[in-house]
């Protein structure tokens, strides 16, 4: 939904670079989940700023709340329960967009400029170049862009690319009262990051660490986590995701090898007639049915 | 309207009538996916009035033609069976293609060629139609692995389809005197005995 023009690094359906003039650093939001309360101000913030209220839903019987994410609701936060040496852990996990550098819903798009990837990092989604198709949902490795049911857009997470264009940070990072959300560029946040793993190792999480996963091309939304060797424990985190094979198929050399193969198939066609002639009925077999018919 | 007498009805109005309505889908069809397939046709939206319309229309063409699809398939499945002539004829389509029918072995209403044809894009239409079904996102929301599945399934079998029927429409411009048996049902007899000599005879006794 932002307006920059001069820094996109990728857009969606486009095969001329994008206009790329300025450069800008990579951006980066670090998602402390042992620093998380699961106080959902990041969820108020998001919907506050944006300025969308979704519907309010139903009760489950758990703290998700909404209990998925939807076309307005762009971030939630996921309430897994764990136990881990005889000690119940409560693992919060922030779940959104995770503006991945190699981005499986803008690789799957036929819409031009329906996606856009920033060079900070950001992807954005264009709704009004978007057709509705629903391809970003296929492309995508974690389960987020959401097809609107009034509209039939798709909507996710922009990381506020609207404030970050002006030098502020998300909404979500701005309201997070424990300081888990935190937003800079993408090295800073790393460092930040490694602070925050040395902490946690020395209270006795010794497989803390930070993911960024690399099938992906590492992501701009950074999570530390207490269990980084199992990401499933937060609610089904990926562990190794990346655009799936299928995808990679679809949206590769396929489609301009069978593109090329139409073509063949067309100018063979024309050269065939060209240098073979029309197949037309001999003289010969006219003149047989003609006796035939006068017999 | 039959002016000469001697020619041969090869299709009734109503095998000619179900045969455009699927050609009118098909073109359609093909326009329209060729768009989403990929950025260097995103142009021809612009024929359904957009990308979204594009993107509304497709799979509501598809259903209608699948319809009269279904109904041509039974009119014309029994012709299509193939046989051992048939196998014969298809081995040696190379000579065919190089422009000397001369040696081919004779022929019912339709050559091997033509059923090949005909059961090639049955399969590529039941592909497309289930395919098509799991990726139509405004109306079902299977799993995602099998929407993968049927993304890639309907691209391929799209893009096979649409290179059958090129070949199928230059096989009919190619062969003098055949698309007037799709316009208006008859062709001539010298044509009948050049190309389809088994059912000249069935059909003159001669």
């Amino acid at each position: 939904m932002a307006l920059q023009s001069l820094d996109i690094k990728q857009r969606s359906a486009t095969t001329t670079p994008a206009p790329s003039v300025r450069k800008t650093a990579e951006v980066a939001k670090l998602i402390d989940v042992s620093a998380c309360i699961g106080c959902k101000a990041c969820q108020a913030a998001c919907m506050e700023w944006n300025d969308i209220r979704d519907e309010v839903g139903i009760n489950y019987g758990v703290y998700d709340n909404p209990v998925d994410l939807t076309a307005k609701s762009w971030t939630v936060m996921r309430f897994a329960e764990v136990e881990e040496k005889g000690r119940l852990e409560w693992l919060i996990r922030k779940d959104g967009c995770m503006h991945c550098g190699d981005p499986g819903c803008l690789k799957a798009c036929p819409a031009p400029g329906a996606i856009v990837q920033y060079a900070n990092g950001i992807v954005d989604f264009h709704e009004e170049n978007c057709i509705g198709c629903g391809y970003c949902v296929t492309g995508c490795p974690f389960n987020i862009p959401r097809i609107s049911k009034e509209d039939s857009k798709a909507y996710k997470c922009t990381l506020c690319s609207d404030r970050v264009a002006v030098g502020q940070a998300p909404a979500c990072a701005k309201a997070c009262p424990t300081g888990a959300i935190q937003f800079g560029s993408k090295e800073d946040m790393k460092d930040y990051a490694a602070k925050r793993i040395g902490d946690l190792k020395e209270r006795g999480f010794d497989k803390a660490g930070l993911y960024d996963p690399a099938g992906v091309g590492g992501t701009h939304v950074l999570y530390v986590l207490h269990h980084a060797d199992r990401p499933q424990l937060y609610n089904g985190l990926p562990a190794d995701p990346g655009i799936s094979p299928l995808v990679s198929l679809w949206k590769g050399m396929a489609k301009p090898l069978a593109s090329l193969a139409l073509g063949a198939v067309a100018l063979g066609s024309l050269f065939h007639y060209v240098m073979k002639g029309p197949n037309e009925v001999s003289k010969e077999t006219e003149k047989e049915v003609e006796k035939e018919g006068s017999q | 309207m039959i002016r000469d007498p001697k020619d041969l009805q090869r299709y009734t109005p109503q095998e000619r009538a179900n045969h455009w309505v699927v050609g009118i889908s098909f073109i359609l069809l093909a326009l329209s996916g060729l768009a989403f397939f990929h950025p260097a046709f995103y142009p021809l939206t612009y024929l359904f009035g957009g990308g979204t319309w594009a993107r509304i229309l497709h799979p509501y063409i598809g259903v209608f033609m699948a319809f009269f699809f279904v109904l041509m398939f039974l009119r014309f499945r029994k012709l299509n069976a193939m046989t051992k002539t048939d196998k014969e004829w298809l081995s040696r389509i190379g000579e065919m293609v190089d422009g000397d029918d001369h040696n081919m072995p004779e022929q019912g209403k339709y050559n091997g060629g033509q059923k090949a044809m005909f059961w090639a894009s049955v399969v590529c239409m039941v592909l497309l139609v289930v395919s098509g079904v799991l990726i139509w996102r405004a109306q079902f929301s299977p799993p995602l692995e099998l929407v993968r599945f049927g993304a890639v399934v309907h691209a391929v079998a799209g893009a096979a389809m649409i290179a059958l029927i090129m070949i199928h429409v230059y096989a009919a411009i190619w062969v003098k005197g055949t698309i007037r048996a799709m316009w208006y049902g008859t062709v001539t007899r010298a044509w009948a005995k050049q190309h389809h000599r088994a059912w000249y005879r069935e059909m003159t006794g001669k």
